[in-house]
């Protein structure tokens, strides 16, 4: 459905020039949550700015539905990090939810429901009419959150949604995440520097490299479908998985021979 | 191993903390509470009664205790003997007003219009950076004789002066403005495929509807200050022919009745001017707050 070809990207030119992305190779098909886990500042958000056909890529190309994309195609939104900057603040939480719905036209009903439903998964019925401004960290990523899942696109990118909710909520949301995406058979990216969250939550997992930015392995998570914040975390198949996306990130080059990597 | 970096929002739930704040927005005329009232306006009176003592001591013609010119001022303008229009009002006050918005309008549209263009374009602003900070710099009324070349002595030379003297604070306010929305804001709306104009109208103006304001509250004096100019300046009418007037004819009462006009026009037109920006800007109490 999506997929980088040799994706990279370079930030200014000369000598102050930054290689963020150096190669970047996946495919992400119909209705798979796949999460890109890596270090800090390893090119996470310019990848996705890339994805997003925001940015083009200085090298390779990104292809949805087998079109390269030179513009943000159709059918697609993403959850930026930048979450308070993101939201306008002289709209109220209904009003920046409703925004991307104008250009869809929908039936007044519709525009309604797909409204509330979109606030009331997110646990914030009842603060429709506030400002953003009158709203917690917390809150703020959930209206944009909530605005991404009113959109109802074909396919979701989300960077680093739930870094500043508390940790209940976050199970909550991450929940939430699966149910959306079964419910809606969407496609799912989803950028985390939370390992348990990048296994529990993904079909396949892509590990990054520190830059300039490769992608070191793409792991498929065989747990079952149906997810359970406690007990899918207790099976020793996660549990196995997590410790090898954390050798992963840490020592990229011998993750093949855990036992030495979790020596050294 | 993993990390979690989950931050409680412990400050979730203030309800309507501060939307609730803008009611009794005109009961204390513009000032945040009783208190500031009542410092605010017992100064100013205690300021005019000194100056009533004072004038009425010194007996001099050309000061008159305030009282007097004041009276004299409620008589020329203000409604009386069942019309609401007093002849002084239908020839000064109305014509003053109406020079004054609509060269305040005119201005400000252009100012607007051009600062959102320049805003979003660098390298328009670039070129065009020199002729403004040339332009601007020029004292408006040392171009009246220009335009009383070009436009003659009617009421059109004197709304192009106060636009063109007034639309600076405006215009720079508005490039800055526009300058400083957030670049996040307008990838959002490109993720969501919102079309320019969409993005004119729905981020770029409110986003830099705050500095627009700014710069009209500085415009609105400079209009005033240049309508009452232009009045002086060959004319037969308006609030500034009426008192250059009154000063040539040694009627010094109503020489003072017309600044006394004037100071309470400004006064209004802030008022009035404070009350819509709350209005407009009603969300932005809303942020820079404890709870934002
Ligand atoms: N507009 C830009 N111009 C120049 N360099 C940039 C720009 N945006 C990002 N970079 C650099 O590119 C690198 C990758 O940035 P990016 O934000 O994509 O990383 P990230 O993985 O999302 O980081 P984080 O984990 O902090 O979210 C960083 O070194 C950053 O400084
Ligand atoms: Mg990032």
């Amino acid at each position: 459905m999506l997929t980088a070809n040799h994706l990279s990207h370079t930030y200014g030119s000369g000598a102050g020039a930054h290689a963020a992305l150096a190669d970047i190779d996946f495919t992400v098909e119909q209705g798979e949550l796949v999460s890109i886990v890596g270090p800090s500042g390893c090119g996470k958000t310019t990848l996705l700015r890339t994805l997003s056909g925001l940015m083009r890529p200085t090298g390779g190309s990104v292809t949805f539905h087998g079109d390269e994309i030179v513009e943000v195609p159709t059918g697609l939104a993403m959850v930026f990090q930048d979450y308070s900057r993101s939201l306008y603040p002289w709209l109220t939480v209904e009003d920046n939810v409703r925004f991307p719905l104008r250009r869809l036209h929908l039936p007044k009903e519709e525009l309604r429901s797909r409204i509330d439903e979109a606030l009331a998964a997110v646990g914030l019925t009842g603060h429709a009419a506030k400002y953003p401004g009158q709203l917690s960290g917390g809150m703020q990523q959930r209206v944009a959150i909530a605005r991404a899942l009113a959109y109802r696109p074909e396919i979701l990118l989300m960077d680093e949604p739930f870094a500043s909710i508390d940790a209940q909520t976050r199970e909550d949301l991450e929940d939430l995440v699966l149910e959306v995406k079964q419910r809606f058979s969407m496609t799912i990216i989803f950028v985390t520097h939370d390992i348990d969250e990048s296994v529990y939550l993904a079909d396949r997992v892509v590990v990054l490299s520190k830059p300039p930015t490769r992608v070191v392995t793409i792991l498929d998570v065989p747990l079952p479908g149906e997810r359970d914040q406690i007990s899918t975390k207790e099976l020793p198949e996660f549990i196995r998985l997590r410790g090898e996306v954390a050798r992963l990130i840490r020592h990229p080059r011998d993750a093949q021979e855990p036992v030495a990597a979790a020596a050294g | 191993m993993s990390t979690v970096s989950g931050r409680t929002d412990s400050k979730a739930a203030l309800p309507g903390a501060a939307t609730r704040r803008s009611g009794p927005m005109l009961r204390w005329l513009g000032t945040r509470g009783p208190r500031e009232f009542v410092l605010r306006w017992v100064v100013l009176f205690a300021l005019f009664i000194g100056w009533e003592l004072a004038a009425k001591a010194a007996e001099s013609p050309y000061f008159p205790p305030p009282s007097e010119f004041a009276a004299r001022a409620a008589e020329l303008w203000l409604p009386a003997d069942g019309t609401w229009l007093t002849e002084a009002t239908a020839n000064d006050v109305l014509p003053s007003l109406a020079r004054m918005f609509g060269g305040l309008a005119l201005g400000s549209l252009v100012a607007v219009v051009l600062g959102v263009a320049i805003g979003l374009s660098r390298r328009l602003g670039d070129y065009v950076d020199p002729l403004i900070q040339f332009s601007r710099a020029i004292p408006p009324p040392a171009l009246i004789p220009i335009f009383l070349v070009l436009f003659d002595r009617g009421a059109l030379m004197r709304v192009l002066l106060i636009a063109f003297g007034a639309m600076w604070p405006v215009l720079l306010n508005t490039i800055e403005g526009v300058r400083s929305v957030d670049v996040i804001k307008y990838e959002t709306a490109s993720i969501f495929r919102i079309g320019f104009a969409d993005k004119l109208v729905r981020i770029v103006l409110p986003g830099a509807a705050q500095k627009v304001f700014a710069g009209l509250r500085t415009s609105l004096a400079l209009g005033l200050i240049l309508m009452v100019i232009s009045e002086m300046v060959a004319s037969t009418g308006g609030i500034g022919f009426h008192i250059v007037q009154a000063q040539r004819s040694f009627q010094i009462l109503d020489m003072w009745a017309g600044i006394l006009l004037l100071g309470v026009l400004g006064y209004l037109l802030n008022l009035v001017l404070t009350v819509v920006e709350r209005r407009v800007l009603a969300w932005h109490r809303t942020t820079n707050r404890e709870i934002a």
